[in-house]
């Protein structure tokens, strides 16, 4: 590359950098204040750039009715923002952690639908801007001009969140709360109007990140998901809850991919290597480098515990005997079910029973060791990958099944042995980005692994290949992983898990290796992750990338959260509704990932502590009524 | 306890749903399978929902086939080939349905092609581009309708030689059918124009592109032409970013599918004239056949079809011949009859080669203008697809045996 070229590479970065600053800086405001991860923060982005679509159509492309428009969509989706706040999370704030995750995402979907049913399938590309269509030389080559009005956009923005935040009364409330919402609260300031300004503002600049992008780039139904994992990397990368680090993360990764778009292919020592390719995943490799080397993000500072914010879990007790006798009878009914039911029902309840493992290997990691994971899928591909390349490379289907968990458990030890150094949002996606760049190998190495094709033809042995066979065998399988994880619990090494999520320090103290703990509890959970993708792998027939996506990762996530994280059955009873909901409402109507994400936000509200705990406390409100 | 005890009792409620809700059998329809990503590609999918349901409204209207009626049970596949193959598994044996049919993206294709082959039953894959699917894994079980990404490559080949220009750079979106549309290209140019140069090549993420820093890589480059395999919103963006920055500025620029409306429409007055492209000029095609489809598409949904409607009329009415021809839903009568199958449909006949289950289904070439402020396509004619595969020992090399 040139001088000239790189000077333009660079003012590209900066004009992508931008709106993903904007973007970012709304979550990192949003989290910093509520400690919600808002994943529905890259919808508000979307409903941006539609909304801006519809009202400058409506407003004319005159310069004011452009601006007006990009202006008025900004707002709008703030009220919208405020609304979701006063009207649903609100009701969370006492919830078990990370509940109101599970919140957003059902929001995640309505609003798809509801951009769908309201704009329509097709794209929708926006016209430039007013009087600012063209471009201009620079370096010998033509530059739009709206990039250079994008440019200066972002550190204007940075100035005036900066301004409000350090100059006015609001601002320093904001800090306060960020650093210790409960001394904020004690002290009078008024939480509830703080909170749901906090959030308005949020998502006012979410959607002013996508709004002021209709001249770049058109709506499409998409573009949710595409931000949001970006947009979670800038905001980690510039430290949670830091503004300047944000711009600074936006700038470095925006910057970083346009000078892999402007180095493109390389050849060095005989070596071809595509720079171009490197943009699917160079983000999460920023992200990963910068959480190993800086726990807290670039900007970020460690965060004090939050108090208070919800109950403390209690402590897990031994299983009572009718329990037990409850366990033994559903798994006989389990077992005598094939004689009754027909092959659907046995394929539907492999699945069940393959999510049910990895749910709980999931929950393993994020309850009773308190590490948060968002790329548990990982562990969970790992294991189905291997499985499948076992098989192909002539391995009989019985050794590879057998043999495929412990590649998963060997790719959890090594991650895990980074992750586990840190806590909270940054260690899970520390997760998040190992679980990218596994996904992105994956993606790429067509020779190996068939790249985004996948491979097929991974069909169990013969007298495995009933469906009533393969069905015992994910029986035998998953429940016995899941039964042999919670006995795990039980046992010394899991008594000293949960010593370590409760009080670290004390623990410590006592002479128990919490970080040493972890991993090998990291390396457990991926292990049955692994375990669970075998069976997966060989149920379908084929394997492809997306049982290691993103994707993947929230489903287990959804299941835990849905089942109530703070029970040991939760996550089998949340990958069963979770599973069974998909497949049946499926069926329904058009637009049943609206009704699927109303039917979570439904039981979010009415069991806050999930299903199974829901189930507990009656249970437990019932036996103790009935002593007294 | 209680946790337990609801899961007991919800196992046993799903047992007794699966023994009273059995499949209804019905002797007088012919129920076909049909699945797809309707959620994860509406822009292609709804308008080819709308197409296989004004086929199937046509059958029926027509007395159905071999006396009964048609009945399609479609559902939606989310995307994934885990959650495709399940819902495969349950239109096969809850709704007995005779066969399969549908799918959008290669690597689901894929996996329900190898179902099919599993489970022995025949597999129309409407959409899927991969040249695998027909090729290197293709089976006994699976045919497909659609022109490959080798065919549609094949198709601007000779346009793309006749220009004489040796310095070419590729833009794709990283995946498989990009990376074919690539591989395919710079093999079959070469062989028609040695020593052609490609010079540079951009790989941006599906639906992620940079498109500001890729056009600009690209006019650093420097090159004479460019071959491009994006579409969708990664399109847009390509095709705004090159118009303000001049890449295409007396720059010849071959782009597979940015004719079909779905990609083609949304472009309106920033469509790049000249370039050469594969598509679907419904306004344009005066055939009998292709005006019969039009007036009844507009009349029965008030719109006009976009590509995917074709798509999905044709395979419904692959199904419906297909059955008609056999004279049985048994999968090897059928089978036996898609072989060479020879099909009418809204762009023409084509047929269904014995040797590869491919169809020659075709695709329009032409070339890229504005009207009004519309993209549309000039200058196109139809490319038979019988005339843009590669010779039979080639494929049968590629195949596996059977």
């Amino acid at each position: 590359m040139s001088l000239s070229a790189i000077f333009v590479q660079l003012l590209n970065g900066l004009a992508s950098a931008s709106s993903l600053f904007l973007v970012a800086a709304g979550l990192s405001l949003i989290f910093g204040v509520t400690r919600i991860v808002n994943f529905a923060h890259g919808s508000l982005y979307m409903l941006g750039v539609y909304t801006a679509y519809s009202l400058v159509k409506t407003f004319g492309g005159g310069i004011l009715g452009f601006w007006g428009a990009v202006l008025a969509a900004g707002l709008i989706v703030g009220v919208f923002g405020a609304l979701v706040e006063r009207l649903l999370l609100r009701r969370l704030y006492r919830a078990p952690e990370l509940l109101q995750l599970l919140a957003t995402f059902a929001l995640v979907l309505i609003i798809r639908d509801f951009a769908l049913w309201a704009w329509g399938p097709e794209d929708l590309l926006g016209p430039r801007a007013p009087g600012l269509d063209g471009a201009v030389g620079i370096a010998g080559r033509r530059v739009p001009e709206y990039d250079l009005l994008l440019i200066a956009l972002g550190p204007v923005v940075l100035g005036l969140l900066w301004l409000l935040l350090t100059r006015t009364r609001w601002g320093t409330l904001v800090r306060a709360a960020t650093e210790d919402r409960e001394m904020a609260g004690a002290l009078g300031v008024n939480q509830s109007w703080l909170f749901t300004s906090v959030f308005a503002l949020g998502a006012f600049l979410a959607g002013l990140g996508g709004a002021i992008q209709i001249p770049r780039e058109p709506a499409v139904l998409t573009m949710d998901l595409s931000i949001l994992a970006d947009v979670f990397v800038v905001v980690v990368v510039g430290g949670m809850g830091s503004i300047p680090g944000a711009f600074l993360a936006a700038v470095i990764i925006g910057v970083l991919k346009a000078m892999c778009i402007g180095i493109g292919n390389v050849s060095a020592f005989g070596i071809d290597f595509s720079f171009s390719k490197l943009t699917l995943v160079v983000e999460f490799i920023v992200m990963a480098v910068v959480l190993v080397i800086r726990p807290w993000g670039l900007l970020g500072r460690s965060q004090g515990i939050p108090r208070g914010a919800a109950s403390v879990e209690p402590p897990l007790h031994l299983p009572s005997p009718a329990l037990l006798k409850g366990f033994a009878a559903a798994l006989l009914a389990l077992a005598l079910l094939p004689l009754v039911s027909d092959r659907y029902t046995l394929v539907l309840l492999t699945d069940i029973l393959v999510f049910a493992l990895f749910a709980v290997s999931l929950h393993f990691i994020m309850g009773p060791a308190g590490m948060h994971s968002f790329g548990h899928a990982a562990y969970f591909g790992l294991g189905a990958y291997a499985a499948a390349l076992l098989f192909k490379h002539a391995l009989p289907m019985e050794l590879a099944l057998l043999l495929a968990p412990f590649a998963a458990g060997l790719g959890a030890l090594a991650f895990g042995w980074f992750c586990v150094r840190l806590s909270g949002v940054y260690l899970a996606m520390l997760t998040l980005a190992f679980a990218q760049i596994a996904w992105s190998v994956v993606y790429q190495w067509d020779a190996f692994t068939g790249g985004s094709n996948g491979l097929v033809g991974v069909w169990p042995a013969q007298w495995l290949a009933g469906k009533t066979a393969f069905y015992y065998l994910a029986l035998a399988l998953c429940a016995g992983g899941i039964l042999i994880l919670w006995r795990i619990l039980y046992s010394p090494f899991g008594y000293a898990l949960r010593a370590g999520r409760d009080s670290p320090l004390r623990a410590d103290a006592i002479g128990i290796d919490v970080r040493r703990q972890q991993w090998l509890g990291f390396a457990l959970a991926g292990l049955f992750a692994g375990l669970a993708g075998a069976v997966y792998a060989f149920s379908k027939g084929s394997i492809s990338p997306d049982s290691l996506s993103i994707p993947r990762s929230v489903d287990g996530l959804v299941m835990v959260l849905m089942g109530g994280i703070q029970t040991l059955t939760g996550a089998v009873a949340g990958a069963a509704v979770f599973t069974w909901l998909q497949d049946t409402i499926s069926r329904q109507t058009e637009f049943w990932r609206a009704l699927l994400g109303g039917i979570i936000l439904f039981l979010v509200l009415v069991f806050p502590q999930g299903i199974a705990g829901f189930l507990r406390e009656r249970w437990e409100a019932r036996a103790g009524g009935s002593k007294g | 306890m209680k946790t337990r005890r609801a899961f007991l009792l919800g196992t046993v409620a799903l047992a007794m749903t699966a023994v009273f809700s059995g499949p209804a059998t019905a002797q007088n329809t012919i129920k076909i399978g049909e699945l797809n990503s309707y959620k994860n590609f509406p822009a292609f999918l709804e308008p080819y929902k709308k197409g296989w349901e004004l086929a199937l409204e046509e059958i029926n209207k027509a007395g159905g086939v071999l006396g009964k009626k048609v009945e399609v049970i479609s559902r939606d596949d989310n995307g994934t080939p885990g959650d495709a193959v399940r819902v495969a598994e349950e239109l096969l044996s809850r709704e007995s349905v005779s066969f399969l049919m549908g799918t959008f993206a290669s690597h689901v294709g894929l996996a329900v092609s190898d179902f099919a082959k599993q489970r022995k039953t025949l597999f129309i894959a409407a959409e899927p581009l991969t040249d695998q699917i027909v090729w290197n894994k293709g089976n006994h079980y699976t045919f497909r309708l659609r022109p490959s990404t080798y065919m549609q490559v094949a198709m601007l080949v000779p346009e793309a030689a006749k220009l004489n220009k040796k310095r070419w750079a590729i833009v794709y979106p990283n995946y498989e059918y990009g990376q074919s549309a690539t591989a395919g290209f710079k093999k079959l140019l070469s062989a028609k124009q040695p020593g052609v140069e490609f010079i540079a090549e951009q790989a941006p993420a599906l639906g992620k592109i940079e498109a500001g820093a890729v056009v600009q890589a690209l006019i650093d480059a420097k090159p004479d032409a460019i071959f491009s395999s994006l579409f969708g919103g990664d399109l847009q963006k390509f095709v705004r970013e090159g118009n303000q920055r001049g890449l295409f500025k007396d720059r010849p620029v071959f782009n597979l599918l940015a004719g079909e409306p779905e990609y083609l429409d949304p472009l309106k007055d920033e469509t790049p004239a000249g370039w050469y492209v594969t598509g679907y000029p419904w306004e344009q095609i005066n055939t009998p056949e292709h005006q019969k489809f039009l007036a009844a598409y507009r009349t029965k949904w008030n719109d006009y079809p976009r590509l995917g409607s074709v798509v999905g009329y044709a395979t419904m009415m692959t199904a419906f011949e297909a059955i008609k021809k056999a004279g049985s839903t048994d999968t090897e009568k059928m089978i036996a009859a898609m072989k060479g199958l020879q099909m009418d449909s809204p762009l023409g006949k084509f047929s269904y080669r014995a040797l590869d289950h491919q169809s020659t289904m075709g695709a329009y070439v032409g070339r890229l203008a504005q009207k009004d402020g519309k993209g549309m396509m000039v200058d196109w004619k139809y490319a038979d697809g019988a005339g843009f595969l590669p010779s039979d020992a080639e494929v049968k090399a590629l195949r596996p045996a059977e």
